[in-house]
């Protein structure tokens, strides 16, 4: 039924990316059978649309120039299955110390990427917001969700984000009209479960339209719960109309054996302030995929990013953000800190279209090195067609300041603590800047708190963080 | 308190310190003079336990024990402070949440109760004053731009806050115009007192006008070659280095 394109391949890596690609194929066909989208018919044909285009594109190997830092091999090699049956039982007070709204604030809890009414709360309801679990407003409110739903994202060169249309099952629908201001965050809080006997996958998707002059705060919270293999493919879509303001951030608490991926689609028509901050915690391969189009004067769209890696923990984010219309101002500010063998990619490009005259765009990576064996790569990239532009972009790597670390050791803190204080000061510029207070204190209690190898310090000679190629 | 005998240190395989015997008792200040080069900052970070530098003869005793067996941190909380010659900017670490951290480090390894932010607060209040230093530096960022000035000033007042046994000041007159040099030095000398010892090391008699040391040292080429009272200082200023090198090339070829 669909077609499986013939792809050159020489390696056994390529044969196995193959199988893998063949594998979602046959899934989907069962998948299609059992979903629950009945209420919106141009979705079975998105859906359709989306693995098309994944058999085309599969799943990349190393020579896509998209994931050269990223092998996701031992994510396609997992026969991931997609979870059925009762929602596992979990504990409330698990999910506390991720936790950080009171009752009076709005949640909505996954397990696995369905929705868990017991673990949900409605908090107060404001006048002008629709928020729902996305398979209930998919059924009950499908001519609301339709305009929203796929807008943003364009899976067109994006594997996952494909995977993600053809597969979410559930997710979340936000929809502020015009001029509503929601003043406590909405917490979006997803659980994958893991040590089961097959590991699962889930695709949870968030559709988040904001009509003119719309405000509001999204938190998204990933946790994973028990030790073994998960999926985590989420796709989130943020429309901001005129002068309508969005603040969306994504933390992620991951067990070793964890896979997670995201993609953050927006899209700003009219003078809009996006701005998303992802703070990522554990987990064995973290990939987060930003794309962003700014079609509206005037527009501001912030992407922040802070990775604290250790083991053998990777992270890669990879953004493209387009400056579509004139006179937008882009920033794009992501941090690592990373120690044993750990590894973490930044890909961040800024697109100025011709018609984008006084864009100012910026971006920067800075990333910590607190071993040997950790690795950063950095590919800062403008890409410019206008011509009365601002663009620059940094990229830093190195390691602790070693005279720093002396002047604080000659004050009477020890190596571990002094080392610790210029760790939490690299990393507070991005932390800073969470404007949600419990959530800001909880990120920073859970960057800190988990056991960290840093005993011997920072190794070579390294003064200041210096220039990298 | 302090003990140094013949003590040799390098860096990248570059003797810099070619034998250093110096004895500091309690209640007492020296002061170590010498041209560029001659090895006083070396000494002043050796004591402090700068790992770039190799000690490859002698020994260090303070107060009875191996100093150079010392960590950094361990010699700090054992009263063992270095004024910096250049303090070091530390961007993202407030100068508060430094110094309390510092001051409780110190006052753990004393066996002395940690100072909550109130106490902290008062303590902070007291000694800021003794080097006249704006409070408003303290919400800033370690040393972060903060003039010459500033920077020394802050040194002194952490010297104060930690109040160490032993301190050792690299050059803390360099950089500073004639007021700071003052309130600097008025700032010292409200904490020379008779349980501690001061090692001041200096290119300029001028600090020593307003500091005045109970013993000069002159250091050259790694070796201290005269020691004095504080008249040598002024013999110094008259004579220039080059004079105090030509009184040893005589003692060595009598």
């Amino acid at each position: 039924m669909i077609n499986k394109p013939e792809r050159p391949h020489t390696v056994s890596d390529t044969n196995e990316l193959i199988l893998a690609r063949d594998r979602q194929l046959e899934d989907f066909s069962g998948f299609l059978d059992v979903d629950g989208a009945g209420g919106l018919p141009s979705l079975k044909a998105s859906r359709k649309a989306a693995i098309e285009r994944f058999a085309e594109i599969g799943f990349p190997d190393r020579r896509n120039e998209d994931w050269k830092y990223t092998n996701v091999a031992p994510i396609a090699r997992t026969a991931f299955a997609r979870p059925t049956g009762e929602i596992p039982y979990i504990d409330a007070a698990e999910l506390a110390p991720y936790r950080f709204g009171d009752d009076s604030s709005p949640r909505l809890v996954f397990v696995d990427g369905r929705y868990a009414p017991s673990l949900s709360t409605n908090g107060a309801t404001t006048k002008g917001v629709t928020l729902l679990p996305l398979a209930e407003a998919v059924r009950t409110r499908a001519a609301d969700v339709e305009p929203w739903l796929g807008q943003c994202l364009d899976d067109t060169n994006r594997p996952f984000a494909a995977l993600n249309t053809a597969f979410f099952e559930d997710g979340v629908f936000l929809h502020l009209e015009k001029g509503v201001r929601v003043e406590s965050p909405i917490e979006l809080v997803f659980i994958a479960t893991a040590g089961g006997d097959t590991p699962l996958a889930s695709h949870p998707r968030i559709v988040i339209g904001a009509e003119a002059g719309a405000v509001a705060t999204v938190t998204e919270t990933h946790v994973g719960v028990g030790e073994g293999v998960s999926l985590t493919n989420v796709a989130t879509e943020i429309m901001a109309r005129e002068g309508a303001h969005v603040f969306h951030y994504r933390t992620t608490h991951l067990p070793d054996e964890a896979f997670h991926i995201s993609t953050l689609a927006v899209r700003q028509e009219g003078k809009t302030d996006v701005t998303s901050c992802t703070i990522s915690i554990g987990g064995r391969i973290t990939r987060n995929d930003y794309h962003a189009i700014m079609a509206g004067e005037d527009g501001l769209c912030a992407l922040r990013g802070l990775a604290k890696l250790r083991g053998r923990e990777h992270v890669d984010n990879h953004l493209r953000v387009e400056h579509a219309a004139p006179a937008c101002e882009s920033r794009e500010y992501f941090k690592s800190v990373l120690e044993d063998e750990s590894r973490s990619a930044f890909t961040g490009r800024i697109f100025v279209h011709q018609i984008a005259q006084k864009t100012d765009g910026k971006q920067t990576n800075s990333n910590l090195l607190l071993s040997e064996n950790a690795q950063a790569d950095s590919r800062p990239q403008l890409e410019i067609f206008a011509d009365d532009v601002k663009c620059t972009h940094a990229a830093l790597t190195g390691q602790l300041d070693e005279d720093a670390i002396f002047y604080l050791r000659a004050r009477g803190l020890s190596e571990r603590e002094a080392t610790s204080i210029l760790v939490r000061a690299f990393a507070g510029e991005i932390i800073d800047t969470i404007k949600v207070d419990a959530l800001r204190e909880l990120v920073e209690e859970r960057l800190f708190s988990r056991e960290s190898s840093i005993d011997a310090g920072a190794p070579g000679k390294s003064g200041a963080l210096q220039e990298a190629v | 308190m302090l003990e140094i005998r013949n003590l040799h240190a390098s860096v990248d395989g570059n003797e810099i310190l070619r034998g250093v015997n110096l004895t500091v008792n309690a209640g007492e200040v020296h002061s170590i003079m010498g041209p560029n080069g001659s090895g006083k900052s070396t000494l002043a970070q050796v004591l402090a336990g700068r790992e770039d530098y190799e000690v490859t003869e002698g020994e260090v005793i303070y107060k009875g024990r191996d100093l150079l067996e010392m960590e950094p941190d361990e010699r700090a909380c054992e009263g063992v402070f270095l004024a910096f010659q250049y303090p070091v900017e530390i961007p993202g670490v407030s100068m508060n949440y430094f110094l309390r951290a510092a001051l409780n480090s110190v006052r753990r390894h004393r066996g002395e109760k940690e100072l909550d932010a109130v106490g902290y607060l008062k303590l902070v209040r007291e000694q800021s004053k003794i080097v006249e230093l704006d409070e408003k530096l303290l919400g800033r960022a370690v040393n972060e731009g903060f003039s010459g000035g500033e920077k020394k000033r802050n040194e002194i007042f952490q010297m104060a806050l930690l109040e160490p046994a032993l301190s050792i000041l690299d050059e803390t007159d360099s950089g500073l115009d004639i007021d700071a040099l003052r309130i600097v030095a008025d700032g010292v000398n409200k904490l020379r007192s008779p349980e501690r010892a001061m090692v001041i090391v200096t290119h300029y008699q001028r600090l020593l006008d307003y500091i005045v040391p109970d013993f000069v040292h002159v250091l050259v080429d790694g070796r201290i070659v005269k020691s004095g009272g504080k008249e040598l200082a002024h013999e110094l200023e008259k004579q220039g280095y080059a004079g105090v090198d030509a009184g040893r090339a005589v003692a060595a070829s009598s």
